[in-house]
C-alpha cells in the first residue's frame, strides 16, 4: 500500500513539474507563492544571491577612487554609480528573499565564503584609468549578461533586472568617457588608459563564464530562461561590439590573435587563461581576502548602528502606546 | 534571539493621476526609516512623487493554490460584459 502511495506521489509531482515547465515555455511568469520544483527555488536562490553579492562587492574596487577622483564632475558620477550598485544589490536581495531565504542568511553565505560573487572584483584598481576600464568593460560585459534576464521566468528577478538595466547604461558611458578623456590627453595619460585595458581585457572576457563545454548548468538554465544565450555566444557578442570601441579610443586590445573574420562576420580571438579564472574563483585572486574582510568589517562595525536604530524604533512604539492610554 | 530589521513593501506613485504601484521591498527599523530608505533605493531618478511603505507582515495575500475557487467563478459570467448583449448593427451611441 505504502509503495503505491509513493508511486502516486511521484506521478503527481511529475505532472506538477510538467505543468510548471509548460507554463515557462508559454512565457508565463512564476511568482513567489506559486508552486515550484525545489531545484528551481535553489538554483534561483544561488543565482540571484550571487548576482546581489557581486553588486555589493563591486562597490569596493571603485569606492577606492571616490576620494581621489580627478574632478568634481568625475566624483559625483562615481558616487552615483557606486550608490546605484548598492541599490542594485538591494533590489536583488529582496527578490531573492521572496524565495524564502532571509537577508541574514544571504549575508552569512557571502561572509563565510559559501556564496560566490563575480571573480572580476578580485582584481585591484591601481590607477584612475581602471575606473574608466571598469565602467567600459566590466559594466559592458554585465549589460550583455543582464539584458536577457529582463525576460527571465521568475517575476521578481525579471522586474529587478529591468530596473538594473535601465540604470546600468550610464555606468558604461561614464567609463568610456573617462577612457576617451585620457586617450585625448598627454602620452602619460594615454599609456595609463592602455595599461588599464591590458589588465582588464582578459578578466572581462572571463566574466561571461566558462566555455560552453565546461558550463554545467546551461541546458536547465536555458529552459528556465535564466539564460537566453550560451556563455560563448555572449562572449563573442561582447568582443564584436567592444573591439571597434577600442579602435575609436586608439587603444590596442591585448590579444595577438585578435582578427576580424570576414567569413563569419565575427572577431576570432586568442586562448583565454582559464587556469587564472579558476584560481580566482577558488579564492586565490589578488584581492579575494581583502574584499571579504572589507565587507565583513563594514557589517560588523555597523552592528551598533542597526541595534540603536531598532532600540529607538521600539522606544517610539512604546511611547505611542502610552500616549494612547 | 537577535532581532533583525523587519521587511517593508514599497509603493510609489510615479506622477499625480496615477495609482501607487508596488516597486519592491526593503528592510528598515521603523516606518520613518523605511520611507527614507525607499526614497534612496527606489526613486534615485525622479521615479516618484509619493511613497507608501507598509510592513510586509501586515499584508494578507491570497494563495495561488486557491485560485480556482477564488477567481474561476468570474470566468463563466459573460453577461457582465457589454459584448454579451445582441443589438442591431445600425444602432448608434450605445
Amino acid at each position: 500500500m505504502k509503495n503505491q502511495d509513493t508511486m502516486q506521489d511521484k506521478e503527481q509531482m511529475k505532472s506538477l513539474e510538467d505543468i510548471f515547465e509548460a507554463k515557462i515555455a508559454r512565457d508565463e511568469k512564476i511568482e513567489p507563492k506559486d508552486w515550484m520544483p525545489e531545484k528551481y527555488r535553489k538554483t534561483h536562490i544561488r543565482q540571484i544571491s550571487q548576482h546581489a553579492h557581486s553588486e555589493i562587492v563591486g562597490m569596493l574596487p571603485e569606492g577606492n577612487w571616490i576620494s581621489r577622483a580627478p574632478s568634481l564632475r568625475r566624483k559625483v558620477a562615481l558616487l552615483a554609480k557606486v550608490q546605484d550598485e548598492a541599490g542594485h544589490g538591494l533590489y536583488l536581495y529582496s527578490a531573492c528573499e521572496t524565495l524564502g531565504i532571509s537577508r541574514e542568511e544571504l549575508y552569512d553565505q557571502l561572509h563565510s565564503g559559501k556564496a560566490k560573487y563575480s571573480s572580476i572584483f578580485n582584481y585591484p584598481t591601481l590607477t584612475w584609468a581602471d575606473i574608466g576600464a571598469i565602467g567600459w568593460l566590466v559594466d559592458g560585459a554585465a549589460i550583455i549578461n543582464q539584458v536577457p534576464l529582463c525576460s527571465t521566468s521568475f517575476g521578481p528577478y525579471a522586474r529587478a533586472m529591468v530596473r538594473v538595466c535601465k540604470e546600468e547604461s550610464f555606468h558604461q558611458r561614464q567609463g568610456y568617457e573617462i577612457m576617451m578623456t585620457l586617450c585625448n590627453g598627454t602620452q602619460e595619460q594615454k599609456d595609463m588608459a592602455q595599461d588599464a585595458l591590458d589588465r582588464w581585457w582578459w578578466p572581462a572576457l572571463m566574466m561571461l563564464g566558462p566555455t560552453d563545454d565546461e558550463s554545467t548548468h546551461t541546458e536547465q538554465s536555458m529552459k528556465w530562461k535564466l539564460k537566453r544565450k550560451t556563455n560563448d555566444e555572449l562572449r563573442q557578442q561582447f568582443i564584436d561590439q567592444t573591439v571597434p570601441q577600442a579602435d575609436i579610443l586608439g587603444l590596442k586590445v591585448p590579444d595577438e590573435d585578435l582578427q576580424y573574420n570576414t567569413e563569419t562576420g565575427h572577431y576570432d580571438f586568442g586562448e583565454i587563461d582559464w587556469e587564472e579564472f579558476w584560481q580566482v574563483v577558488k579564492g586565490h585572486g589578488m584581492c579575494n581576502k581583502e574584499r571579504i574582510s572589507a565587507r565583513k568589517n563594514a557589517w560588523d562595525e555597523g552592528e551598533w548602528v542597526r541595534d540603536a536604530a531598532l532600540a529607538y524604533a521600539d522606544k517610539q512604539a512604546d511611547k505611542e502606546v502610552k500616549e494612547a492610554v | 534571539m537577535k532581532k533583525n530589521w523587519p521587511l517593508w513593501e514599497v509603493f510609489v506613485r510615479s506622477k499625480n493621476g496615477l495609482e501607487h504601484r508596488h516597486f519592491g521591498s526593503l528592510h528598515a527599523p521603523d516606518a520613518d526609516m523605511a520611507l527614507k530608505n525607499a526614497r534612496d533605493v527606489y526613486t534615485r531618478r525622479s521615479e516618484g512623487v509619493s511613497i507608501w511603505v507598509v510592513e510586509s507582515k501586515n499584508i494578507k495575500a491570497s494563495n495561488p493554490d486557491d485560485n480556482g475557487e477564488m477567481f474561476e467563478p468570474a470566468a463563466d459570467k459573460a453577461y457582465r460584459h457589454p459584448t454579451f448583449y445582441e443589438l442591431p448593427d445600425d444602432i448608434e451611441h450605445m
